[in-house]
C-alpha cells in the first residue's frame, strides 16, 4: 500500500473508531456496574461481566414503568403515523390533483420549525381533554414529527410501484381498497416497515416533548432527564445505554433504506 | 378514479396536522404575546437570557460548521473508499439512531471527573488526578464539551444527506474536468462543490433548525450550567409554570429557525437553469 | 361471449380531442384488431371499453349491458397489457388464478382452470415459481393464461406482443391465434404493426387521430384502402400513389390507358409495389436503390420525379441506374385533396 493509501484507510478507520469507541464506554461503563461507574482510574475492560447493573437499573422504582411507557408511546407513534400518512402517500403518488403541491409543502413546512416546541401550548389542551400525562398525548406529538417522513417516503414507495398492476388488479375483480390491500401493500412492504422503524427510533428518542407532557408516566427519555441531577453515575450509564441499544439495532435493520429515506424526505 | 378520493386520502393527516401543529403554533405566538411584551420583557430580564442566547448560538455556529466540514470530508473519503463501503457507511450512520439524551450520558461517561479522558491523560501523565471539565468554572471546557458530543451525535445527519446528494452527481462531470487537467482541489471546488449546493442547503437547513433545539445534550453535560434557548423555555414551562416566557422563549427560537432557514435558502441559492 | 358496442364514444383531455364520435360493432367471437399510430386513440379506446378511463361522451355496451358507468371488475372482461402486469408478490399459479379468487371460486374450480389455462399456454413448468425468475416471453404467457383462466366475455390486449423481440414475437403471434380460436373469445387487440393486425384479426379497424378511417378484414383492406393513410399505413412496403392528370374519366399516361371515376382534374394513382409488373412498355421508373430482401428484390426509384417501390423476383438482374417500365396489375384511385377513395 502506498503511503498515501495507508494514510487514507487510517483516516476511515480513525472516524469508525471515534464513532464506537463512545458506544462502547457506555457500553462497559453499564455492564461494570457501580464498581466501574466509580472507579479510578477507569480500566478499559469492565472487571466483572455481569448484566446485574443492567437488571438493578430496572429494578429501581420507575425505570421499568418508563421503558415500558417508552415501547407504548413509540408503537402509537408508529399505528398513527402509518394510518394517516401511507393514505397521504399513496393520494400523492397516485393522484395529480389541484392542491398536491400546496400540501407537499405544508408537511415539509413543519419541518422547518422546531416541532418539539409545541408540546408547550398544547399541555393547556391536553389538560383539559385528559390527554396529559398519558402515553397518548405524547404518541400524538410525536406522529406531528414523524408524519411528514411517513407522508413522503410512503408516497415515493408508491410511485415506485407500476400503475398497471393496480390496473390489472381492477380488471381481475378488485375494487380500488382491496387491489391496495393485495397487491400495492405486500409490494410497498419493505419500505413501509422501514418507515414504522423510523418512526419508532424518532419516538424513542424524543427528549423534549416527552419531558414536558408527562409527570408521574415519564417515558424512558423524560424519567432519565428528570433524574440527570440526583442519580448516580452508574444509572446514568445504563440508562444512556439502554436507550441506545434499541436505535442502533434498528439502525442496522434499516440501513439498506437509509439513503432513499434520508433522500426523499429532506427534499 | 373518484374526483374526490385524493382529497378524502390526506384529509386525516391535514386534520391531525392542523389541530396539532399549526393550532398550537399559533396558541404559542398568541400567548407569548398575550398582555403585550410584558412576557418578552421578562424574559429578557431574567439572569439567564443573555446567557443562553450566546451559548446558543456559539454552539451553533462552531458546530454546525465543524460539522459541514468533518460531513463534507468524510463523504469524499467514502467515495473512495472500495472496500466495505456499505459497512463502513453503516457504522458511520450508526449515530442517527442515537437520542440527544443518550448522547449527552456517553459523553458524560467520558468526560466526567472520573470518566475515561481522565484517565487516558493521567496515563499520559497531563493531569495528576480526576479532573473537572464540566462545571461552572470551566465553561470554556464545557463548551467544548458539548461542541464534541453534538459533533459526534449529528455529523451523521449531514453525512447521509451528502453522500445521497453526492451520488446524484453523475461521474461524467468528474471526468470530463480529469479530461480537461483539473486537479483534485480544482475538480472539488468547480464541480463537486456546486453540484452539491442543493444538498448541503438542505444539510444546514435541517441540522441548523435542530440545533436550536439542542436540549438535552446540554443539560445531561452541563446541567443548568450552561443555558441554551429550549432549556430555558424547558425550565419556565415545567419548574416555575410560567407558561407566558416560555411561549416567549418558544417564539424566539422559531424566529431564529425561521430566519437562519430564509439565510440559508437565499445564500446558497441555485441559479435557475 | 358477447357483443361489444361503442356507441358515440367521444375522449377528450381537456382542450385535447383524443377520440372523436367513435361508433363500432364488435361481434360475439370475432377478433378485431385496432390499428393505427401513437397517440391515435386506439389505446385510450381499449381503455374506455375496459373501465380504465372514462368516456367523456358515448356508451359502451358489452352483452348488451350498458357498462358505461361500471368499474372494470363488473364488466365481465379480462385484459392482458403490454408490460404483462403480472403480480410480481405471487407465484405463477396465483397470478393465473388471481381472478377466479377475487370472484370467490371455489378451491377445486380454480386448480382445474389454472392447469387448463396452463396447459394451453405451455407455462406448467413455471406454476411455482414466481415472476421475476421467468423470462419475457414467459411472462406474457403468464399474462395472456391470466386472462383466459377467468373465461372473460371479452378479451382486451394492449400491444401484448410489443416488448418481445422479433422472432418471439412471430411465434407468439401464431400460439395466441390458435388459443384464442379455440375460446372463441371475443377480443379487442391494440396494436401499432399493422403485420400483427393482420395476421391475427378477422376485421381491422385503422385509427388515426381519434378517428376511424375504416374498418374491414384484412384482404379488404390492404386492397381497397379506403384513404390515403391507410394504404400507406397497411402493406409493407407502403402503397405508392403518383398524382396523375384525368380526362374524360380516364388518365393516359406513358402509353397506358387507366379507367378512373373522375371526369377530368386530378387523382392519385395507388398502387402497391408487388402489384407492378415489369414489362416491355409502361410507367418509367429509374432505379435508386436495390435491397435483396431474399425472398424479393426490393427497388425504390423515381417515376416522373415521384417516389415509386417496386418489388421484383429475388434473382432478377437489376443495378442502379437501370430503367425499368412498369404496369399496374390492380390499383385504386384517391382523390388528392380529401386522401379519400375515390
Amino acid at each position: 500500500m502506498t503511503g498515501r493509501r495507508a494514510l487514507f484507510a487510517v483516516g476511515v478507520a480513525v472516524l469508525c473508531a471515534w464513532t464506537l469507541v463512545p458506544i462502547y464506554l457506555i457500553a462497559a461503563g453499564a455492564v461494570g456496574g457501580q464498581a466501574m461507574a466509580n472507579a479510578w482510574p477507569k480500566p478499559l475492560l469492565p472487571p466483572s461481566f455481569s448484566l446485574h447493573t443492567i437488571t438493578d437499573f430496572f429494578a429501581i422504582a420507575g425505570v421499568w414503568a418508563s421503558a415500558l411507557a417508552s415501547v407504548e408511546v413509540a408503537l402509537l407513534c408508529v399505528l398513527f403515523s402509518l394510518l394517516l400518512g401511507l393514505p397521504a402517500g399513496y393520494a400523492l403518488a397516485r393522484f395529480a390533483f389541484p392542491g398536491a403541491t400546496a400540501y407537499r409543502l405544508a408537511i415539509l413546512v413543519t419541518r422547518a420549525f422546531p416541532v418539539a416546541i409545541l408540546a408547550l401550548p398544547l399541555t393547556v389542551g391536553f389538560i383539559r381533554l385528559g390527554l396529559y400525562d398519558t402515553p397518548l398525548g405524547v404518541s400524538l406529538i410525536h406522529t406531528v414529527l414523524a408524519l411528514p417522513f411517513a407522508v413522503l417516503v410512503s408516497s415515493s414507495l408508491f410511485a415506485a410501484i407500476p400503475h398497471e398492476l393496480e390496473e390489472a388488479a381492477w380488471v381481475f375483480g378488485c375494487s380500488g381498497l382491496r387491489a391496495f390491500l393485495r397487491v400495492v401493500l405486500p409490494l410497498a412492504l419493505p419500505g413501509i416497515a422501514a418507515v414504522a422503524i423510523f418512526a419508532f427510533v424518532i419516538s424513542w428518542n424524543e427528549v423534549f416533548a416527552a419531558s414536558v407532557l408527562t409527570v408521574r408516566h415519564k417515558t424512558l427519555t423524560a424519567y432519565l432527564l428528570s433524574v440527570l441531577s440526583e442519580s448516580p453515575l452508574h444509572v446514568q450509564f445504563a440508562g444512556g445505554f439502554v436507550l441506545i441499544v434499541p436505535s442502533v439495532l434498528f439502525i442496522f435493520l434499516v440501513r439498506r433504506h437509509l439513503f432513499a429515506m434520508w433522500g426523499i424526505a429532506s427534499r | 378514479m373518484r374526483r374526490l378520493t385524493p382529497y378524502l386520502l390526506i384529509a386525516p393527516s391535514l386534520i391531525f396536522l392542523g389541530v396539532l401543529f399549526f393550532v398550537p403554533l399559533v396558541e404559542t405566538v398568541a400567548l407569548a404575546f398575550q398582555g403585550g411584551a410584558d412576557n418578552f420583557a421578562r424574559m429578557r430580564d431574567d439572569l439567564n437570557f443573555n446567557d443562553a442566547v450566546t451559548d446558543t448560538f456559539a454552539i451553533i455556529v462552531i458546530v454546525v460548521l465543524l460539522q459541514l466540514l468533518l460531513a463534507l470530508v468524510m463523504a469524499l473519503m467514502l467515495r473512495h473508499v472500495q472496500v466495505g463501503r456499505g459497512l463502513v457507511l453503516w457504522i458511520w450512520s450508526i449515530p442517527l439512531g442515537v437520542s440527544d439524551l443518550a448522547a449527552g450520558l456517553v459523553w458524560l461517561a467520558i468526560l466526567t471527573d472520573r470518566g475515561y479522558l481522565n484517565t487516558v491523560l493521567a496515563k499520559l501523565g497531563v493531569i495528576s488526578g480526576p479532573a473537572s471539565w464540566l462545571t461552572y468554572e470551566t465553561p470554556a471546557t464545557l463548551l467544548a464539551a458539548i461542541v464534541v458530543a453534538e459533533l459526534w451525535r449529528a455529523t451523521a445527519i449531514v453525512l447521509v444527506i451528502l453522500v445521497a446528494g453526492l451520488e446524484l452527481i453523475p461521474k461524467e462531470f468528474g471526468e470530463a474536468a480529469d479530461v480537461f487537467g483539473a486537479t483534485p482541489w480544482q475538480r472539488f471546488r468547480r464541480v463537486t462543490l456546486p453540484l452539491l449546493k442543493p444538498s448541503i442547503q438542505t444539510a444546514l437547513i435541517l441540522r441548523t433548525v435542530l440545533a436550536f433545539e439542542m436540549f438535552a445534550v446540554v443539560l445531561s453535560l452541563g446541567g443548568r450550567n450552561f443555558p441554551v434557548l429550549m432549556s430555558e423555555a424547558f425550565n419556565w414551562q415545567y419548574a416555575q409554570q410560567d407558561y407566558g416566557v416560555a411561549a416567549a422563549y418558544a417564539v424566539v427560537v422559531m424566529a431564529v429557525s425561521l430566519a437562519a432557514t430564509a439565510f440559508y435558502l437565499v445564500l446558497l441559492r441555485s441559479p435557475a437553469r | 361471449m358477447a357483443e361489444i358496442v361503442i356507441d358515440g364514444v367521444t375522449k377528450s383531455f381537456g382542450p385535447v380531442a383524443a377520440l372523436e364520435r367513435i361508433d363500432l360493432r364488435v361481434a360475439d367471437g370475432e377478433f378485431l384488431a385496432l390499428l393505427g399510430p401513437s397517440g391515435c386513440g386506439k389505446t385510450t379506446l381499449l381503455r374506455i371499453i375496459a373501465g380504465l378511463e372514462t368516456q367523456t361522451a358515448g356508451r359502451v355496451l358489452i352483452g348488451g349491458r350498458d357498462v358505461s358507468a361500471l368499474p372494470p371488475r363488473k364488466r365481465g372482461l379480462a385484459m392482458v397489457f403490454q408490460n404483462y402486469a403480472v403480480f410480481p408478490h405471487l407465484r405463477v399459479r396465483d397470478n393465473v388464478g388471481f381472478g377466479l379468487r377475487m370472484a370467490g371460486a371455489d378451491k377445486a374450480r380454480i386448480a382445474s382452470r389454472v392447469a387448463g389455462a396452463a396447459a394451453l399456454l405451455h407455462i406448467e413448468p413455471y406454476l411455482d415459481r414466481y415472476p421475476a425468475q421467468l423470462s419475457g416471453g414467459q411472462r406474457q404467457r403468464v399474462a395472456v393464461a391470466r386472462a383466459l383462466a377467468v373465461e372473460p366475455s371479452v378479451l382486451l390486449m394492449d400491444e401484448p406482443l410489443s416488448n418481445l423481440d422479433a422472432l418471439l414475437r412471430l411465434e407468439m403471434r401464431a400460439e395466441l391465434k390458435s388459443v384464442l380460436r379455440q375460446a372463441g373469445t371475443t377480443t379487442v387487440y391494440v396494436t401499432h404493426d399493422q403485420t400483427e393486425a393482420m395476421g391475427l384479426a378477422d376485421r381491422i379497424a385503422v385509427l388515426r387521430a381519434g378517428r376511424i378511417e375504416q374498418i374491414g378484414a384484412p384482404a379488404d383492406i390492404y386492397a381497397r384502402p379506403a384513404s390515403v393513410f391507410v394504404g400507406g399505413f397497411v402493406g409493407s412496403p407502403p402503397m405508392n400513389f403518383l398524382p396523375v392528370p384525368i380526362a374524360e374519366g380516364a388518365a393516359d399516361l406513358h402509353g397506358l390507358h387507366l379507367p378512373a371515376p373522375k371526369t377530368s382534374g386530378h387523382a392519385l394513382l395507388g398502387v402497391r409495389a408487388e402489384d407492378l409488373d415489369v414489362a416491355e412498355a409502361g410507367l418509367p421508373f429509374a432505379v435508386q436503390v436495390a435491397e435483396p430482401m431474399g425472398s424479393h428484390l426490393l427497388l425504390t426509384g423515381t417515376c416522373d420525379a415521384q417516389r415509386l417501390r417496386l418489388v421484383v423476383a429475388a434473382d432478377r438482374c437489376v443495378v442502379v441506374g437501370d430503367l425499368l417500365h412498369v404496369r399496374p396489375r390492380r390499383w385504386t384511385w384517391m382523390d388528392p385533396e380529401t386522401g379519400a377513395a375515390l
